[in-house]
């Protein structure tokens, strides 16, 4: 039995090993870990513990999701669809949706990771309202609760967009119960996107300007402003559509003298900036990830910066683009085709300049580095089906097919998830002391890329061959690509399943963390492992450029 | 026995229109130019890698980090080929919203789960469209209830059916066969059963399946008698007690409104019309009209249009008042 497994019952009371290089004479602040009562973690205000309850949170919606996912795939071996009914898998996509977009994705990086390093980041004690960011989970688990409760009384068949008038009059399930779930959580986001705005502009550590900013605190800064100024948008949309349905107010219904495309344009109106809250963080990571591991400073760090910013502002004007056959006039359908096309621009210019990063650098490929250069080229090949789809003739064909799913899931999954998993590996020895067995990481990143390419590029194909999207049962000459796709899901899965299974593993019985295992710059990494309750010891002070790595040198360097 | 599945395998959609030709030449430019760069990309991000792996040795003599003239063409060039993209997208969008010359026109109507067409002699079917080779078709579409898509993936095209208004498709098919039609705009329940087959046929084939099942009125008689049934005669007719818009000639005219627009008379003004009448009151006459709405079936609104159309000869002037 060695050390760690006889300190098993509370590894955090355990002196540091000696070998931690910053331990001086001085006795060890306790760590964030430290308390262990429920109370104590129900009612901090601490922003890493906050952000280790979203992570449970998100954890068990990722994984109804993801159950949900699982049978929808399972359903879809045969053509006929034999597994569930056609209401069933409808509810399924639905509750997939839904959870996956406001209770997965929408607050994985920016309230569990965010909510982590952001602090550390800008050499802060914590967020700037503390208990403003615990109500924020309160929200979240309220609103989650109700979309939870939605699903058990029976569920909900509108799938995640909620289209009028089939939503607010035709459907038979809880839309106006799931719509409230919905509806309570967008003040969760919009209550962390107001935390980190003002975190960021208030702050800030000594000598830290806005040109010596992470770029992760960039992208959440970005993040933030569409959190801030598009989830309004939603719940008013959402808000119309509960009247609509249960009041009659026409609004969306022309029967009632409603007009259907109106709530296209203004659910749209949000969620195209939404989409955007699920890249922009990812891309912050793996800017953070290619700078740690080519010990460099980025190529153009104003460009990728800006890149953020125009990124989320540009967003709020492409929503037409979900709408080319909706019946929308031609002209406006080339508007929105052309600004569609702006808005990838500085998505491209992130791509080329992260591959600048990487000349002449220092580069070890470690677990978060592998699940960076996934990203990167799983992001690409998203962004490019995206000018696929922004391609006005194409999209004709394109919209509402497999294609449009495999397109944004390349760019959700095969992006923001892998970026989400990179982050936590890359920060997993700060938020737990800990390392993770780094072998398996490894072995780990590669199955996803795996199972996430074979489950999602046969859906392109699908998409082509014109393929429906939410369909319970299909032409038989689309089965072997349904086939292959479910396939590569299973391996998708277990791809998931074993970090969360080594990460658990790991929190006792991984070796501890140094403070800085990566050998990395950045505030965060100054502190300890896991770090103190109010993170830094001393104050830090931001003396020089960010990202101002040493000159690698020429050498071969070994491990 | 694996010859079968390989044979069962499909990898290109049926090309079934030149509108599909021309969707796909762009589809293949597109493919060849992003998979190009995709796979620059990839090859120059592993062989950075693979050079500058920890464990190599290599010149690692700090480059600059910041370039303005490097930034500034990886902005400009992609902006430049997106222009390219987008402006031939666009061309072929535009092409397909212009309404085609010499059409046959079919009516759609979308109802949860099934398509209901009828063509304007009469003949009706079920989730089956019947049409010549070579013949340019026309969607006129209704939805009853929720919004639905009306696709056909061979002709590369889709539109959006919606209730309360028209919209139109059109393609013209250069290859006998049938191909399959799928709703693809999510509408409830039996979504994925809301398919169908556009069946092309010889013009001799169809003329001949044309006259084929029960003798039929055309839309346009039955419009007719609509009219008279429905009561609109009564006051839309030169002696008619009541002082009412003459419809001679109405469709595809100029209409003064009393509130001083003038609207293009098409079918969505005509139907807007006979359901919200009092929402456009033409110049000089009283908002005596009673809405039709709920008392009259999408069916029988397209036969009534149409028999509007039909009688779209005699001057406009009919509709001026005299003061
Ligand atoms: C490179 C830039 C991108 C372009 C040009 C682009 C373009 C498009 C277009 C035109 C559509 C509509 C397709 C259709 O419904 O017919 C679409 C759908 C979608 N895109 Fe993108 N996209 C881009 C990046 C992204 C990003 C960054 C995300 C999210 C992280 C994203 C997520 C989505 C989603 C969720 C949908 C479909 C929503 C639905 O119908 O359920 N896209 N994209
Ligand atoms: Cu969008």
């Amino acid at each position: 039995m060695d050390e760690y497994e006889a300190a098993s019952v509370r590894p955090n009371d355990m002196p540091l090993p000696v070998q931690n290089y910053v331990m001086i004479e001085r006795e060890e602040p306790p760590s964030y870990l430290k308390e262990h009562t429920i109370r104590s973690w129900l009612l901090t205000t601490d922003h890493k513990r906050i952000g280790l309850l979203y992570l449970f949170s998100i954890i068990v919606f990722f994984a109804i999701a993801a159950t949900a996912a699982a049978i929808m795939r399972l359903n879809l071996l045969t053509p006929r669809g034999d597994l569930v009914q056609a209401e069933t898998y409808n509810k399924l996509f639905t509750t997939h949706g839904v959870l996956m977009v406001w209770f997965f994705l929408i607050p994985s990086i920016p309230s569990v990771l965010g909510n982590f390093v952001l602090p550390l980041m800008l050499g802060a004690r914590d967020l700037a309202f503390p208990k403003l960011n615990l109500l924020s989970w309160y929200i979240f688990i309220l609103g989650g609760a109700i979309a939870l409760y939605a699903l058990l009384v029976g569920g909900v068949d509108t799938g995640w967009t909620f289209y009028t008038p089939y939503s607010s009059t035709y459907s038979n399930s809880h839309v106006a119960l799931m719509a409230a779930g919905v509806f309570i959580n967008g003040f969760s986001s919009i209550l962390t996107g107001l935390n980190f705005i003002v975190t960021t502009h208030k702050l800030r550590a000594p000598g830290m300007t806005w040109m010596r900013l992470r770029l992760f605190v960039w992208s959440m800064y970005a993040t933030s402003l569409i959190l801030v100024l598009a989830t309004p948008v939603l719940a008013m949309t959402l808000t119309l559509m509960a009247l609509e349905r249960i009041w009659h107010v026409g609004v969306f219904d022309p029967a009632l003298g409603g007009d259907p495309l109106l709530f296209q344009h203004l659910f749209w109106f949000y969620s195209h900036p939404a989409v955007y809250i699920m890249i922009l963080p990812g891309m912050g990571v793996v800017s953070e990830l290619v700078c740690a591991f080519s010990k460099k400073r980025v190529f153009g760090y104003m460009f990728v910066a800006f890149a953020s910013l125009a990124i989320a502002l540009l967003g709020f004007l492409v929503w037409g683009h979900h709408m080319f056959v909706s019946s929308q006039s031609v002209f406006a359908g080339m508007i929105f085709s052309f600004l569609s096309f702006a808005v990838a621009v500085p998505s491209a210019i992130k791509i080329f300049n992260w591959t600048a990063t990487l000349y002449r650098g220092s580069i070890s490929l470690d677990t978060p580095m592998l699940y960076a250069i996934g990203f990167i080229g799983l992001f690409t090949v998203g962004g490019m089906t995206g000018l696929f789809l922004a391609t006005l003739g194409v999209d004709v064909h394109f919209h509402d097919t497999y294609f449009v799913i495999a397109h944004f899931h390349y760019i959700m999954v095969g992006g923001m998830v892998m970026a989400f998993m990179g982050g936590l590996h890359f920060w997993w020895p700060k938020i737990s002391g800990r390392l993770y067995p780094e072998f398996l990481g490894k072995m780990t990143a590669i199955v996803t890329f795996i199972g996430f390419n074979l489950t999602f590029f046969p859906q392109f194909i699908l998409g082509y061959l014109g393929m429906p999207r939410r369909y319970h049962a299909y032409p038989e000459q689309f089965q072997v690509y349904n086939d292959l796709s479910t396939a590569g899901a299973s391996i998708l899965g277990l791809g998931y399943l074993l970090p969360l299974c080594y990460l658990i593993w790991s929190c006792r019985y991984g070796k501890r963390a140094a403070n800085n295992p990566w050998g990395v710059k950045g505030f965060e990494w100054e502190t300890t492992s896991p770090p103190p309750v109010h993170n830094f010891e001393q104050p830090p002070v931001q003396t020089e450029e960010v990202y101002n790595y040493p000159p690698p040198g020429n050498e071969a360097v070994a491990d | 026995m694996s010859r079968v599945l390989l044979a069962e395998i499909q990898f290109f959609p049926d090309q079934a229109s030149k509108m599909a030709v021309r969707v796909d030449t762009l589809l293949i430019w597109l493919i060849l130019l992003t998979g190009f760069v995709t796979f620059a990309i990839a090859v120059v991000v592993i062989y950075f890698l693979a050079k500058y792996r920890k464990r190599a040795a290599a010149d690692r003599s700090p480059p600059k980090t910041e370039n303005l003239a490097v930034e500034v063409t990886w902005s400009v060039i992609p902006f430049v080929i997106f222009l390219g993209m987008f402006g031939w997208g666009a061309k072929i969008y535009f092409k397909e919203s212009i309404d085609p010359k010499n059409a046959m026109e079919v009516h759609v109507i979308g109802k949860q789960w099934m398509w209901k067409l009828e063509h304007l002699q009469g003949k009706r079917e079920i989730n089956e469209l019947h049409v010549p080779l070579g013949q340019t078709v026309k969607l006129m579409m209704t939805s009853q209830d929720v919004i639905h898509s009306f696709f056909m993936p061979a002709f590369r095209i889709k539109q959006d059916v919606l209730p309360g208004r028209y919209t139109t498709e059109w393609f013209k098919a250069t290859k006998l066969g049938s191909y399959r039609i799928f709703c693809a705009q999510y509408c409830g329940t039996n979504h994925a059963l809301m398919t169908g087959q556009v069946i092309v046929m010889t013009p001799t084939d169809f003329a001949a399946w044309l006259k084929t099942g029960r003798e039929t009125v055309s839309v346009a008689q039955r419009g007719e008698q609509l009219f008279h049934s429905f009561g609109c005669s009564g006051c839309h007719a030169a002696q008619a007690a009541v002082r009412a818009p003459l419809l001679e000639g109405i469709y595809g005219s100029q209409v003064p409104l009393a509130d001083g627009r003038i609207v293009h008379a098409d079918e969505r003004y005509l139907r807007d019309c006979i359901l919200i009448p009092n929402t456009q009151i033409v110049a000089g006459f009283e908002p005596v009209m009673p809405s039709f709405q709920g008392r009259i079936s999408e069916d029988d609104l397209f036969a009534i249009i149409t028999y509007l159309m039909s009688i779209g000869s005699s001057p406009p002037e009919a509709n001026i008042p005299n003061r």
